[in-house]
């Protein structure tokens, strides 16, 4: 978009802090959301690209149909059937959207808890595509539940605290409000609430770890969902003891890798909203996540055998169904990890991508796999979904696309906010420090960090005075 | 955060947890079912498929006129299941002897429902009769109960775009169960195939009536052990498998197999937020005890 208004010759300023750079005045709202374009300049680059177009016919023809779900009802959207009551709106949105987006509470994790400060330039990324998965996920779940409107019920009405799908509920909901909390601090300091953010910096351990519990335990209550149907998943996607286990480990590389193919997107597509901090790390933190990723993938692979050999299920391995499913399990677990210990020794980022989108499809494969396709393998007919089911899914994930793009245009997730680059009055003190301050963008050492904060509480009382 | 307010927060966490978990762990326990709950034996050996259940259901759930009329035998050509217009069904099988077999089909009424269980607003109820019911003012419509219960018996009106519900036999609970009496479609058997009683009865006169003809009798009563027995019990003839029940069915009731799942929960509460706070404790403890996050997106500190 910049580079589009460059190539014209007509130099833009790009939204990345408080106040103009060329007038030092505030960024009005409407020039935030333009991303400092003009209406017309901003509609001009929309209509140039062809992405857009191809949005707009995908919504012409599926917000009507998505209307027409809920005056019509489910059956005229669906081939769901008393068979087969979960279709591609579960299958296919939910159970798959909720594993790629455990990059949220791992990256959060890494860098609040352990301590990983080094991961910091793409923590803001997994947080937002967590949030944005399981929004995305809720949303799949509204067009498929038979009265949406009571989704609050299991909240309020009625409990049933011994069903896992209660547990499901309680803990997507609780931790979508976390997540919330834990991506609002971008959003303040982009509307220029920094009250907001220093609320939200005091709570963001706890906020943390609530992350790992209520992810921990609803990405596994997934799966236990589907010990309740023992003999409708094939023997080889199921596993009494182990459902859980296997739904929650492989969340793992799936999160880690989601974060790796979005991250991969946004370069080759917006480039212009990294800042150097994230441009000249990008290649090295796609490195570490593989490096997490591989573990995860390891440790899927051992409990995935284990789960085999635990309930003596070779005999199924050479039937058809074991012919897909070692297809998956080569396609989406061996080549990707054969791929990273490759890739990563020779430091082959490119490669790394490529293993990356290979694990994302690997694990919607099996989520798939265990909901759809291997549901009910004893029954001699297959559902196959509708099309105006599949249409609504493509609609939903290109909404889900769209809203991802807008807000990574706009709020500081690929770059820093930068919040004290003012003409201030203060004193030749304090303007010393700020000068010394934008040279140097990371604080290296934490007696450098307690400087900046005195001086930046410092900068910002002068600025309040003034 | 300061390092105290979140072990503080960690502690209230757990003892939520601990107290929130309990009622789980309780309900995933086994429940026999109740001792004078009511059920009803199947004799596949008496059915000559005339459809009169069926019909009789219809009328006494106020169900929609079906396709093809009672008296039409053409219907045993396919296979069917209970649907949300047809709480029962009978199906014909072919099973090499002289006859076919027929076999009725209707929600089993289990001692421990899968749907019941798997329900997260708690829309089923077993009541003290024996009958599994359904409150349709709560049901969500997730579907879920019907993904776990093993005979495929819950059907959804899925055309109903305003007010779709589950739809299975309720043992004709409102009308008749409640006052003592049988269900519609034991009483119009003009074959006396269905015997009502209490379940722990029937069992019992399952047993005597294979003792007494055992070659009329395949030796098994199926339902009495099928995940965790249900009230609903059948005898044929013929193996069991041959007449489209599933036989690969466990014997502990469908919930155990969430056991590990559900008991692991109080553990993830109560121990994680130690562990990761004390991770947390270690990987920054050489930095001075300050609050260390690096605010990197912060550009250069708390603003
Ligand atoms: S047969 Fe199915 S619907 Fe009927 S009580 Fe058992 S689990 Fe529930
Ligand atoms: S469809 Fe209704 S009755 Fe069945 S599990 Fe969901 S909420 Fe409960």
């Amino acid at each position: 978009m910049k580079r589009y208004l460059k190539e014209k010759g007509n130099s833009v300023e790009v939204v990345d802090a408080l106040h103009r750079n060329s007038d030092g005045r505030k960024w009005t709202i409407m020039e935030k959301l333009l991303l400092g374009l003009t209406p017309r300049e901003y509609l001009q680059q929309a209509l140039k690209n062809p992405v857009n177009w191809i949005f707009a016919v995908i919504f012409a023809i599926g917000v009507p149909i998505m209307i027409g779900r809920f005056i019509f009802g489910l059956s005229w959207v669906t081939h769901s059937s008393c068979d087969y009551p979960w279709g591609l709106f579960l299958g296919f949105g939910l159970f798959a959207m909720v594993p790629l987006s455990s990059s949220g509470f791992q990256l959060g994790t890494a860098c609040e808890v352990f301590g990983r400060h080094d991961l910091e330039p793409i923590e803001r990324l997994a947080l937002l595509n967590g949030l944005l998965g399981y929004f995305f996920a809720v949303c799949f779940l509204l067009f498929d539940l038979g009265q949406p409107w009571r989704l609050p019920y299991p909240m309020v009405v009625a409990f049933g605290p011994a069903a896992v799908l209660f547990l499901v509920a309680w803990h997507v909901a609780t931790y979508l409000s976390v997540q919330i909390a834990e991506v609002a601090t971008g959003f303040f300091e982009w509307m220029g609430w920094p009250a907001g953010k220093k609320a939200i910096r005091k709570i963001t351990l706890g906020l943390t770890v609530s992350g790992i519990i209520l992810s921990t335990l609803h990405q596994g209550a997934l799966g236990a969902l589907f010990t309740y149907a023992p003999g409708k998943v094939h023997p080889l996607w199921y596993s009494a003891s182990f459902q859980w286990l296997h739904f929650f480990v492989s969340s793992i590389p799936g999160g880690l890798c989601m974060v790796i193919v979005v991250s991969t997107i946004a370069a080759k597509t917006m480039a212009w909203r990294f800042d150097d901090r994230f441009k000249t790390n990008l290649d090295k933190l796609t490195i570490s996540l593989a490096k997490g990723a591989t573990m995860g993938l390891a440790t899927y692979l051992t409990i995935k055998l284990i789960g085999v050999a635990h309930d003596n299920k070779w005999e199924y391995i050479a039937t058809g169904w074991g012919a897909w499913y070692a297809t998956e399990i080569l396609l989406g677990v061996i080549a990707p990890m054969a791929i990273f210990a490759f890739a990563i020794k020779n430091n082959k980022v490119g490669l790394v991508r490529f293993g990356a989108w290979l694990t994302v499809i690997g694990v919607v494969l099996n989520r798939v796999n265990t909901a759809m396709i291997t549901f009910n393998w004893k029954l001699p007919e297959r559902e196959i979904p509708h099309w105006r089911e599949a249409v609504i899914a493509i609609t939903l994930y290109s909404v889900y696309i769209v809203v991802y793009r807008f807000i990574l245009y706009r709020l500081p997730i690929f770059y820093k906010w930068k919040t004290v680059e003012v003409p201030v009055e203060a004193t030749e003190g304090i303007r010393e420090h700020a000068r010394s301050l934008s040279e140097e963008m990371i604080p290296e050492s934490v007696c450098a960090k307690e400087d900046i904060a005195v001086s930046a509480r410092q900068l910002s009382g002068a600025e309040s005075a003034h | 955060m300061k390092r105290r307010d979140f072990l503080k927060g960690c502690l209230m966490c757990s003892a939520a947890a601990a107290v929130g978990t309990s009622g789980k762990a309780q309900a995933a326990g086994s429940f026999e079912g109740y001792p004078d709950a009511m059920g009803v034996l199947v004799d596949l050996t008496r059915c000559v498929g005339c459809r009169s259940c069926e019909a009789a259901c219809n009328k006494e759930q106020k169900l929609p006129e079906p396709d093809v009329p009672f008296d039409d035998t053409s219907v045993f050509e396919d296979k069917r299941r209970p649907t949300e217009r047809a709480l029962t069904v009978v199906n014909r099988y072919e099973t090499g002897g002289s006859e076919p077999v027929y076999r009725k089909i209707q929600c089993n009424h289990c001692n421990e429902p899968a749907c019941l269980t798997s329900c997260f607003v708690n829309a089923y109820t077993k009541t003290k009769e024996g009958a599994v019911i359904y409150n349709p003012k709560i049901c969500v419509g997730c579907r879920n109960c019907m993904i776990a219960c093993p005979f495929n018996v819950p059907g959804y009106s899925y055309s109903s775009a305003f007010n779709p519900v589950v739809k299975k036999c309720i043992f004709c609970y409102d009308t008749r169960l409640k006052n003592g009496k049988p269900p519609a479609c034991v009483e119009s058997c003009p074959q006396e195939v269905m015997t009502f009683g209490k379940r722990a009865d029937l069992v019992k006169l399952g047993h005597e009536r294979i003792r007494e003809t055992p070659s009329r009798y395949y030796d098994k009563i199926y339902g009495e052990k099928e995940v965790g027995g249900t009230g609903w019990l059948y005898l044929s003839s013929v193996p069991f498998d041959k007449v489209g029940f599933d036989t690969t069915l466990q014997n502990e009731p469908i919930i155990s197999n969430v056991k590990d799942f559900l008991s692991m929960v109080p553990m993830v509460l109560a121990i994680w937020p130690a562990l990761f706070s004390g991770i947390h404790l270690l990987s920054t403890k050489n930095k001075d005890g300050h609050d260390d996050h690096d605010d990197s997106h912060n550009g250069t500190g708390g603003h």
